[in-house]
């Protein structure tokens, strides 16, 4: 009889293989676990045995990842537009391939790829990836996104392994990657140019190589136990490498690795010396290694990118010096400013511009009706003023006059070039910040009152020290109010031309509105030096890019009024992304998790934890179970424990997060949870199939199967065959997508109908004749709402392939044939259904 | 029976000298001088406002925090017969002569004065030293920082007051675990834990952080309960309920009763009113009440509303039309439909009403019998003044120009034909065919030919549209947000069929009959709801500081500054202890960690009791350092100096058994002994001499000057006032 196959499945895989690292998930148990398979398997395989079954685990990788790399580049190239969020990061791959220098809030290494990908796919970089929707046409994008499907497909071979790993079955590794495969959301996600597939290609490369150096742990220092030690180190910088995101699995690493430290610590038999260098191993290939990429990548980035393009505006005038085409590059100008160097001042907060003026007055009502003062975001003669001392009017630029430099803590004045007039402030609301002073433009050609004297000030530098052009942050401080000039970054109405609000803030914390450097500098008396001396160093570039990063994601905030996808919303499915289709093109793309998955994953998520904590107080409490129900506690605790872990660190931090959400965020956490739902059932399944031994044992394992047969050919059936999907449609309904009708409550009832049927078969192998009355009836049902007759031979294939998915090498050819010949009698009776009448 | 005819009745009184004499200390710091300065000083500017609200039983609403803190600082007024009438606008402002300064301030002052006794009562629990436990004790009574914050109508000084009597009822409860389970005590300290966790929660949201602590070490404990073999399954259960109970179920339930009292005390309305919903709104006496009484319930074809937005930002507002159009162009080139404008005004008018018509039928009235509405009814819109209905186009909004643009609809015959049929959706709905009720009802405007929604986009329209908000249709498609839900708020049954008849009945106020009702449970989430998402944005204030400054007491507060001499007040604190604190705790997380690490290696230091209460220490006080400490570097709102002071008493429990751990473990000889112990009577000397010398800036009760409060200024980041002459 061909099911009762699934006992053998158990043994087989708890045996622990030999010549590879052990087992890891049960240090304590694993020699009950080899006993207790001995002992159910009295005959040890013979060597040759044992080779074919070490051949059909890599048969059985291999068609999890051929199956992954199917699905993925299954229609590639469809839709030929941009869908959603290509338009950015293609964009940025372009900007890779021209050489221009952009700005965005996540580290580079992933656009980097993907410009490479796309260079090495003999994309030129010359399409202007607009908005989503646009076409593609003779542009090639297939590189671009044929390299994150590759990516993407490996995760689905990664959870296998990292699943077979934490709990030394088999069926558990299948049903993972079976729930990956076929989620539609993973799917569209791996398809397209987003940084997610890379992402997550990082995370699961990461976490598989920690499981699997975890279980080198009886052989430290050996080769594989350094290969997966460094490449989790690798793996490290490049999940950190592609966005923030990747500090969670950092976190998940380094958890690990201080528990496995004071694992090691406490073990007496160890020397403080070799703890040591346990120690060092790890800071060396956990901390040094990564970090040493993640420069590296910097570095890369930072040379690949010179020229001035459109994110020069977000960095320091210094940092613009370096890109080519910028009017900084090259330029020579003096270096310290000296009385009578005609200056531009900017912010050196993001996109607030130069401290301005121009010859209009600030309106009826709004402080004094004085010249207004604003910051300005563009090049202008309005931005020039000239910095003089307090108490003399006299022109400092009189050759006769010795060069005098302006130092920290000086007393001066800074006078409007256009206007002749001085930057003044006083005792009158700001006209937006209303706990703020005015800023204004006073005085008669270059005379006016005491408010006008300011004080000169670097942030962090010794008094008397000479103030650089660029480099120095200063700050300028009213000596009368004792207030400090700054702006507001609140936009001006109509009189002020919508430019920026200046105000004096009489709070004296430090924040970058009121910090400010000098940008150009004319002085004719001085010798001008080549900005390429004032260059910053690598470590200030790179410093600053990670602030400016920072600063832009604190900027994605949601505004008032807008919908936002909520945290809580993504474990249920609640609402999906739209990719394409927004324009009402051909294709219509909606990311949108498979229903069935995803809240199968949530429901074990809450079973995980009940029995999790049964496990642990009965633990507790000292219950005394057989070895075998400790062993499977011990993988759902420790390995379990592990990818829920895992589960959270990617979950919960994003309800602390006050930017714009986004469904996609779930993605790294939904793999955590998928391999948890494949060790939990898996799991919870050996639990009932011990706990009912006294019946066939086969009854409990011949559950999982069914089970996640359910599952997977559910998905089969409209992979091979999409024409089939109208012809369910129940009550009426018409279902717009494969995932509507998936998650209907009607199809999951045909399923089961479908497997009884495969049961009662089974169960009546024997005789099948006994049944051939409802069968005919049932062919007759199928005729009447318009089923092929082949469409029984795809449902029949993909069944095939299942059970042949999940037995592995049980699978034998007598099974396959005994199975088609069971399913082909059922047919064949269905059939005579649509013969007669 | 009679026994105690045979015997004589003998009461033996213990009595601890050090404990009486501490609370008197502690009184005596507090209290002296309570009611100087007779002024607004700092704060109890903001909070002297919802006293004055208790007092007058008005409602309002203050995100800060939990109801039951500004009822303690109420209770003190109520106590002094305040009768409310004080304008609290200005710091510095002089109280007149109708507030009971010295009874307003007497709680918070108590509370202050009781937490030094309670530290010693905490370290003799954790089982140190009386000389240690005297220590704490006299820490905390030299703190100026604490004697400050306790002497005025603040609530810091309360909640620490809560935040030591849930730990020092929690180890009371810990120590008769040991002894007695389930006895008269056990039973007393284990519900005070929860009742004083609870109190502090209702403080300051700040109060959970304690609690959570709170909640982790019971759990522990419990888990050791757990594992332990000798008990029986059955006396386990019996443990976990008891806890559950005590911890889970009394905070809650006493957090709901908070709420409740406040709910019972204002039933007033007030400046709040227009944060809350309608139907919150009409639960109060006066304000919209005095509107909505004795309106209709149920909404029929032929009634006359006024729809008011749930959302309620950037303001709350009524859907609104008026006699002018869109401009034919705007600024930036676009063209609009030029027809009447829609928009959302802040302020009640006639223009805000609107009937409700049949599409089927012509009148504008009620027929009868009446025929409500019901969820998914097709309706039209008819505005009051200018009978045009409401209608929406694939035109573009005039500031959102993804959404389509919204007008009352004018026939200009140029095919663009009317599209004013919506359908109705009621958002919090019981079954599908509820009707329409007035202010219940939460609804949404579905139109039918585009099938998107009647959205508040919070834009500002520009003058052409006098500023006010604009309303736009935004595709269904985009999900639920709360700016396309609207609600009824005022209603009658429109009766004139003539347009100049109904412009007059618009015009008069409508009927009145009786109150509605909402639940506590209903009032309750929507009042803790709106606490919450509740945004001040206020953001900046002359002596916020930021988490990291006050550990070493970089900066201070300026409370009050006397109207002509330079006597002070300032939030500043004893900075000896405050640095030593810092070290003790840096000192203890190393001794923790050495310890630790040794024992992992099998050495062990320290006895296994000794251990053992080394860690409990370390739970409870470093841990409550860390849990009101470190959570202010994650949050987004101003922070100031008094934010630390819950953290600090933490810091100052853990100071004294440092020293005296030091002394017990780390000192070998008796020498060593000797001169460490004079060592910290030096350094306490040093302490009380500090404390002294900024006693004029703690009471304020002194001119010192400029050359003296010069010399005070011991950093330049400390702000201390100098009066220029």
């Amino acid at each position: 009889m061909p099911p009762a196959t699934g006992g053998g499945l158990a043994e087989t895989e708890l045996r622990p293989r030999r010549g590879r690292c052990g087992p890891q998930a049960t240090r304590a148990a694993d020699r009950d676990v080899a006993a207790r398979a001995a002992a159910r398997n009295p005959k040890r395989p013979a060597r040759g045995s044992r080779r074919f079954e070490t051949a059909s685990r890599w048969a059985l990788l291999a068609l999890v990842t051929l199956l992954s790399f199917a699905t993925r580049f299954h229609r590639l190239d469809e839709p030929p537009h941009i869908c959603w969020d290509e338009t950015h990061f293609g964009k940025m791959g372009s900007y890779y391939i021209n050489r221009t220098f952009f700005f965005d809030v996540h580290p580079p290494l992933g656009k980097m790829l993907i410009g490479l990908a796309g260079y090495l796919s003999g994309y030129d970089g010359t399409f202007l990836f607009q908005k989503p929707g646009d076409k593609y046409e003779h542009h090639s994008y297939m590189g671009m996104r044929g390299f994150c499907a590759f990516l993407g497909s490996w995760l689905v071979p990664f959870a296998y392994l990292t699943v077979l790993d934490l709990s030394k079955s088999l069926s558990a590794a299948l049903l993972t990657a079976a729930l990956l495969t076929f989620d539609t959301g993973c799917l569209t996600l791996s398809q397209y140019i987003l940084l997610d597939p890379i992402l997550m290609f990082f995370i699961m490369a990461a976490m598989l190589s920690m499981v699997k150096y975890n279980s080198c742990v009886d052989r430290p220092f050996s080769a594989p136990w350094w290969f997966w030690l460094s490449l989790t180190g690798v793996s490290l910088a490049g999940a950190l490498g592609v966005k923030f995101v990747g500090l969670f699995i950092i976190l998940q690493v380094g958890l690990n690795t201080i528990a496995d430290l004071w694992y090691l610590f406490g073990d007496l038999s160890l020397s403080l010396v070799t703890v040591g260098k346990h120690l060092t191993a790890r800071v060396l290939c956990l901390i040094v290694l990564p970090l040493a990429l993640y420069t590296a990548t910097f570095a890369v980035h930072f040379m690949v990118l010179s020229k001035s393009g459109p994110g020069d505006g977000f960095f320091s005038s210094a940092f613009q010096a370096r890109l080519s085409g910028n009017n900084l590059h090259n330029a020579s100008i003096p270096e310290h400013l000296a009385y009578g160097s005609v200056i531009t001042v900017k912010n050196l907060q993001m996109a607030i511009g130069y401290l301005h003026s121009h010859r209009h007055l600030y309106p009826e009502g709004i402080g004094a009706r004085q010249q207004q003062v604003t910051t300005y975001l563009h090049k202008d003669y309005n931005n020039l003023w000239i910095i003089k001392k307090h108490n003399t009017n006299s022109d400092p630029l009189d050759p006769s006059f010795p060069v005098e430099f302006v130092r920290h803590g000086d007393i001066i004045r800074l006078e409007h070039k256009e206007t002749s007039r001085n930057l003044h402030s006083h005792y009158h609301e700001a006209p937006l910040t209303r706990k703020h002073y005015q800023v204004t433009g006073y005085g008669i050609n270059g005379t006016g009152d005491s408010n006008d004297f300011w004080r000169i000030e670097v942030v962090n530098r010794k008094f008397g020290n000479r103030i650089k052009v660029l480099r120095s942050r200063i700050r300028l401080i009213h000596l009368v109010t004792g207030c400090v000039l700054g702006s507001s970054g609140k936009v001006l109405p109509k009189w002020g031309w919508e430019q920026l609000e200046v105000t004096c803030t009489p709070y004296l914390k430090e924040t970058l509105n009121s910090i400010w450097n000098v940008e150009d500098h004319i002085n004719p008396k001085l010798p001008n030096i080549s900005l390429n001396v004032l260059q910053p160093s690598f470590p200030e570039i790179l410093l600053e890019s990670h602030m400016v990063m920072i600063w832009g994601n604190n900027g994605l905030k949601p505004k008032d009024n807008e919908f936002t996808s909520k945290p809580w919303h993504w474990p249920i499915n609640y609402q999906g992304l739209r990719f394409s289709g927004v324009n009402d093109t051909d294709f219509r793309v909606y990311l949108l998790g498979n229903p069935v998955v995803w809240w199968l994953n949530l429901l074990s998520i809450a079973l995980y934890l009940l029995s999790g904590s049964i496990i642990a107080i009965a633990m507790q409490r000292g219950t005394r179970v057989p070895a075998e129900v400790a062993g499977l506690s011990q993988v759902l605790l420790r390995g379990g424990g592990q990818v829920l872990l895992g589960w959270m660190l990617h979950y919960f931090p994003f309800f602390l997060m006050g930017r714009v959400l986004y469904f996609h965020h779930y993605f790294p956490a939904m793999l955590f949870s998928s391999m948890l739902t494949g060790i939990l059932w898996d799991t919870l399944l050996r639990l009932c199939a011990w706990g009912l031994a006294s019946w066939p044992l086969a009854r409990g394992i011949h559950v999982a199967g069914i089970l996640s047969l359910l599952l997977g050919t559910a998905y089969r059936l409209f992979a091979l065959e999409p024409d089939l999907l109208p012809l369910f449609q129940y009550n009426y309904r018409q279902f717009s997508s494969p995932e509507d009708c998936l998650s209907s409550p009607e199809f999951l009832d045909h399923i089961r109908k479908v497997m009884l049927v495969i049961d009662a078969a089974v169960t009546n192998v024997e005789d099948l004749s006994s049944l051939e009355e409802y069968l005919v009836s049932l062919g007759r049902k199928h005729r009447t709402v318009g089923v092929k007759l082949s469409s029984f031979s795809t449902v029949g294939e993909s069944l095939l392939y299942m059970l042949e998915k999940c037995l592995g090498p049980a699978f034998t050819p007598a099974t396959r044939a005994a199975w088609s010949q069971l399913y082909g009698a059922v047919v064949q009776a269905m059939s005579r259904g649509w013969d007669g009448e | 029976m009679w026994g105690f005819l045979k015997r004589p009745v003998v009461v033996t009184a213990d009595i601890n000298l050090h404990l009486v004499a501490l609370t008197g200390m502690g009184l005596l710091s507090r209290l002296w001088q309570l009611t100087y300065p007779r002024a607004v000083v700092f704060d109890e500017v903001y909070y002297g406002q919802y006293i004055s609200f208790y007092m007058k039983r008005i409602f309002f609403l203050d995100d800060s925090g939990p109801p039951f803190g500004h009822m303690v600082l109420a209770l003190g007024g109520y106590l002094g017969g305040f009768d409310g009438n004080f304008l609290w606008n200005r710091i510095g402002a002089e109280y007149s002569s109708n507030v009971p300064v010295w009874s307003l301030r007497l709680l918070p002052a108590l509370a202050g004065a009781l937490s030094v006794p309670m530290a010693y009562q905490i370290v003799l629990e954790l089982h140190f030293s009386h000389c240690a436990a005297v220590g704490a004790a006299l820490l905390m009574l030299i703190e100026n920082a604490l004697i400050t914050q306790s002497r005025l109508m603040l609530l810091e000084s309360v909640l620490i007051f809560f935040n030591l009597l849930a730990v020092l009822s929690y180890l009371k409860f810990f120590n008769c675990q040991k002894q007695s389970p389930f006895s008269l005590s056990w039973w007393f300290w284990l519900t005070l834990t929860g009742v004083a966790c609870s109190c502090a929660v209702g403080i300051k949201y700040m109060g959970v952080f304690t609690y959570m602590l709170m909640l982790v070490v019971a759990a522990v404990h419990a888990w050791h309960l757990i594992g332990d073999q000798t008990l029986s399954n059955v006396r386990v259960f019996c443990h976990l309920l008891a806890r559950a109970v005590a911890l889970l179920v009394i905070p809650a339930v006493l957090y709901l009763l908070f709420f409740y009292v406040h709910l019972i005390l204002l039933f007033r309305s007030g400046p709040h009113d227009q944060i809350m919903s309608s139907a919150f709104q009409a639960s109060l006496e006066g304000g919209l009440a005095r509107i909505t009484q004795g309106q209709p319930l149920e909404v029929a074809f032929g009634s006359q509303v006024t729809l008011r937005s749930v959302f309620g930002k950037p303001v709350p507002c009524w859907l609104h039309s008026h006699q002018n159009t869109y401009p034919m162009i705007y600024e930036n080139g676009r063209g609009s439909s030029h027809q009447q404008q829609v928009t959302c005004y802040p302020f009640k008018d006639v223009n805000n009403w609107w009937i409700v018509k049949d599409p089927r039928r012509h009148q504008l009235v009620v027929s009868s019998p009446l025929r409500p509405v019901r969820h998914g009814d097709m309706v039209q819109l008819v505005h009051g003044m200018t009978a045009r209905s409401l209608n929406t186009h694939d035109v573009a909004a005039p500031m959102s120009p993804h959404s389509q643009e919204v007008s009352c609809y004018i026939d200009y015959n140029i095919s663009m034909p009317a599209q004013n049929l919506w359908r109705l959706e009621i958002v919090n709905r019981r079954s599908d065919t509820e009707v329409w009720k007035t202010i219940l009802s939460e609804v949404r405007f579905v139109h039918v030919n585009t099938s998107s929604v009647l959205k508040l986009s919070g834009a500002h329209l520009p003058d052409w549209g006098f500023r006010q908000l604009e309303i736009v249709g935004e595709k269904l498609s985009r999900g639920y947000h709360e700016s396309t839900v609207w609600n009824v708020e005022e209603h009658r049954y429109g009766t004139s069929q003539e347009q100049r008849e109904r412009e007059w009945e618009l015009n008069s106020p409508v009927q009145v009959d009786a109150s509605r009702n909402l639940s506590f449970m209903a009032r309750f989430s929507e009042l803790q709801w709106r606490m919450l998402v509740l945004r001040s944005d206020d953001s900046e204030h002359k002596y916020s500081s930021s988490p990291l400054e006050w550990v070493t007491l970089d900066t201070n507060i300026a409370y009050w500054l006397h109207p002509r001499t330079s006597a002070q007040i300032h939030l500043l604190g004893n900075i000896v202890i405050w640095v030593s604190g810092s070290l003790a705790l840096a000192i203890y997380m190393l001794l923790f960690l050495w310890y630790l690490l040794r024992r992992r290696r099998n050495v062990h230091d320290l006895p296994q009791d000794a251990w053992l209460r080394w860690v409990l220490v370390g739970a409870l006080c470093a841990g409550g350092w860390a849990v009101n400490y470190l959570p202010f570097f994650l949050m987004e709102k101003t922070l100031f100096l008094y934010h630390y002071l819950p953290a600090l008493t933490f810091q100052i429990l853990l100071l004294p058994v440092v020293l005296q751990h030091i002394s017990d473990h780390l000192c070998r000889s008796q020498l060593q002994r000797s001169v460490f112990s004079a060592l910290v009577v030096a350094w306490y000397s040093s302490a009380c001499h500090v404390s002294n010398t900024l006693r004029p800036l703690t009471y304020g009760d002194k001119s010192l000057s400029p050359e003296e409060l010069k010399a005070l200024r011991w950093k330049d980041s400390w702000d201390i006032l100098i009066r220029k002459h």
